[in-house]
């Protein structure tokens, strides 16, 4: 299968047309990106739509500026990133625990899995104030309710993950005489860390959602807080910085396990050379 | 080391509860040092048999015994190979084949050592650092070969290791397998559909009935060692082919 690799890399080397089309699908977001902003200044120029609905780009900049000046988006941004990350830490490794124990005990699916998916099916902002209450109105509840969200998407991936590890293999490793931990570290993780690492993907996104639903519902500091406070005060822009904050926040975390399965999964990308 | 099987069966449970007789009960001994051929239809219990001598697979009734030590876990000094090649996709060449001495334990330095040196008789030296996705098949079953090398095993189990392989590719390797063991003998059950492959390999072919598998001919090949490629042209080859082909033959299409 070498073979095959080194012709596909011949193909695109003589074949100039595609190289130019890669270039211009890798671009193509960033250009769609500035599409929508010079919509968005077209609008505020003409005041097509109020000022105060839609405030122009240059505002938002300020409110940018501003904010990142007097400290007050730096001090929120910090407490949603931590709530998230304590959040994730949490979810992300109970996720972990059950899933694998799901995966090497069926029976413990049966007897879990009318709980979990009821807790899935709720949406989270309708048992996010039962968090509160439980948990009080400080960091914690959030930190829970982040991780309540991304605990999902990783149990489902570890379950996947470890039931997908070749019987075959399995068998090898116990003629070798591999011991439990062995079988773990040397079969079992490696085997379903493309999975997971796949699940935490979604879960650095999801995390977002976590702290901020936690913010809205009890007040006190972090981005949701400032989004929420902004628009008692109808502050547009500062609404729109915290809310794009967020989004860079998830995207960064989204971006970071992207490096990490880049990092550690070197096999896969030279598999499908 | 020898190894006997008494009376040995195994009946797995059907998804309804029912009985599915997969092997036996099937009786024979090999002798240490001995290389056995176990050819038969499908499906009729080869693969299950490979496992219980290795000790992954428990028998519903008789024994299987080394040298006398009931096989009831995998033992030691005993390597399994299958069809597939089954390494590990996240492991290069190198690391796929020093697994074994991984697991005992073995320093990282050392197992490197131990497979560069091996490496050339695989001729493999030029893929040490490929992943297996990477590699033909011919060359995955060289890996998975030099995984049951670097054991060092006084019994290699060898469940059809070149099935998935051409004609070609798979003669070339039959050989390789004999030239690698003669430097150090050891006692060979290999599965195989190939009869050809069977007769030109081993001291004795044990041809096995229908499912549930029993031994139904102990065939021994007495051509001489060792084994060539042009053999198979040779007047007793094709009369010891004839004979095992005639024995699969009688069990009915």
């Amino acid at each position: 299968m070498g073979k095959k690799g080194n012709t596909s890399f011949q193909e695109r080397a003589s074949d100039l047309p595609i190289h130019i089309g890669a270039t211009l699908r890798r671009l193509s977001p960033i250009l769609a990106l500035g599409c929508l902003l010079l919509l968005w200044q077209f609008i505020s120029e003409r005041e097509l739509i109020s000022h105060i609905l839609v405030p122009p780009p240059r505002a938002v900049y300020l409110a940018f500026v501003e904010a990142l000046g007097d400290g007050r988006l730096p001090k929120h941004a910090f407490v949603t990133l931590e709530e998230m990350l304590y959040g994730l830490l949490l979810g992300v490794g109970i996720g972990l625990a059950v899933g694998y124990a799901i995966a090497k005990l069926p029976l413990l699916e049966y007897i879990l899995a009318p709980i979990i998916v009821g807790f899935q099916s709720t949406p989270i902002v309708a048992y996010a104030p039962l968090l509160v209450i439980w948990f009080g109105s400080g960091p914690t509840s959030k930190v829970v309710t982040t991780a309540v969200i991304v605990f999902f998407p990783t149990l489902v991936n570890t379950i996947v993950g470890i039931r997908g590890v070749s019987p075959n293999l399995r068998d090898m490793m116990r003629s070798l005489k591999a011991g439990r931990w062995q079988m773990f570290r040397h079969l079992e993780a490696p085997s379903a860390l493309p999975v997971i690492l796949a699940g935490l993907k979604t879960s650095a996104t999801l995390a977002v959602i976590g702290a901020v639903v936690g913010e809205f519902v009890s007040q006190g500091s972090g981005l949701g807080y400032l989004v929420t406070s902004a628009r008692n005060l109808y502050d547009t822009p500062l609404v729109i910085v915290a809310v794009l904050t967020m989004t860079a926040i998830s995207l960064s975390l989204y971006g970071l396990v992207g490096f990490v399965e880049w990092r550690f999964l070197v096999w896969q990308r030279r598999s499908s050379m | 080391m020898r190894l006997s099987l008494r009376e040995l069966s195994v009946v797995f449970r059907g998804p309804d509860g029912g009985r599915l007789p997969a092997l036996g009960p099937i009786s024979f001994e090999v002798a240490a040092e001995e290389f056995v051929c176990v050819v038969g239809p499908s499906g009729c219990g080869k693969s299950t048999l490979i496992r219980a001598l290795a000790g992954l697979q428990l028998p519903s009734s008789g024994q299987a015994l080394c040298d006398g030590d009931l096989i009831d876990r995998p033992m030691q000094r005993f390597a399994i190979m299958f069809q597939d090649a089954n390494l590990m996709p996240w492991r290069t060449v190198l690391d796929n084949i020093a697994l074994p001495l991984e697991i005992a334990g073995i320093s990282r330095a050392e197992r490197h050592k131990t497979v560069r040196k091996l490496l050339p008789q695989l001729h493999l030296e030029s893929f040490a650092l490929a992943y297996p996705a990477e590699l033909s098949g011919g060359m995955s079953q060289r890996v998975a070969l030099g995984r049951v090398i670097v054991q060092n095993p006084r019994v290699w189990l060898l469940d059809e290791p070149f099935g998935a392989l051409d004609a070609l590719t798979r003669e070339k390797l039959s050989l390789e397998l004999l030239r690698l063991r003669r430097r150090n003998l050891q006692t060979v059950i290999m599965v195989t559909h190939d009869i050809s492959e069977a007769v030109l390999l081993a001291d004795r072919v044990i041809v096995m009935s229908r499912r549930p598998g029993r031994l139904v001919a102990d065939i021994r090949v007495d051509l001489p060692r060792p084994r060539l490629p042009e053999m198979i042209f040779d007047e007793k080859f094709l009369q010891l082919a004839k004979r095992v082909r005639a024995e699969i033959e009688s069990l009915g299409a």
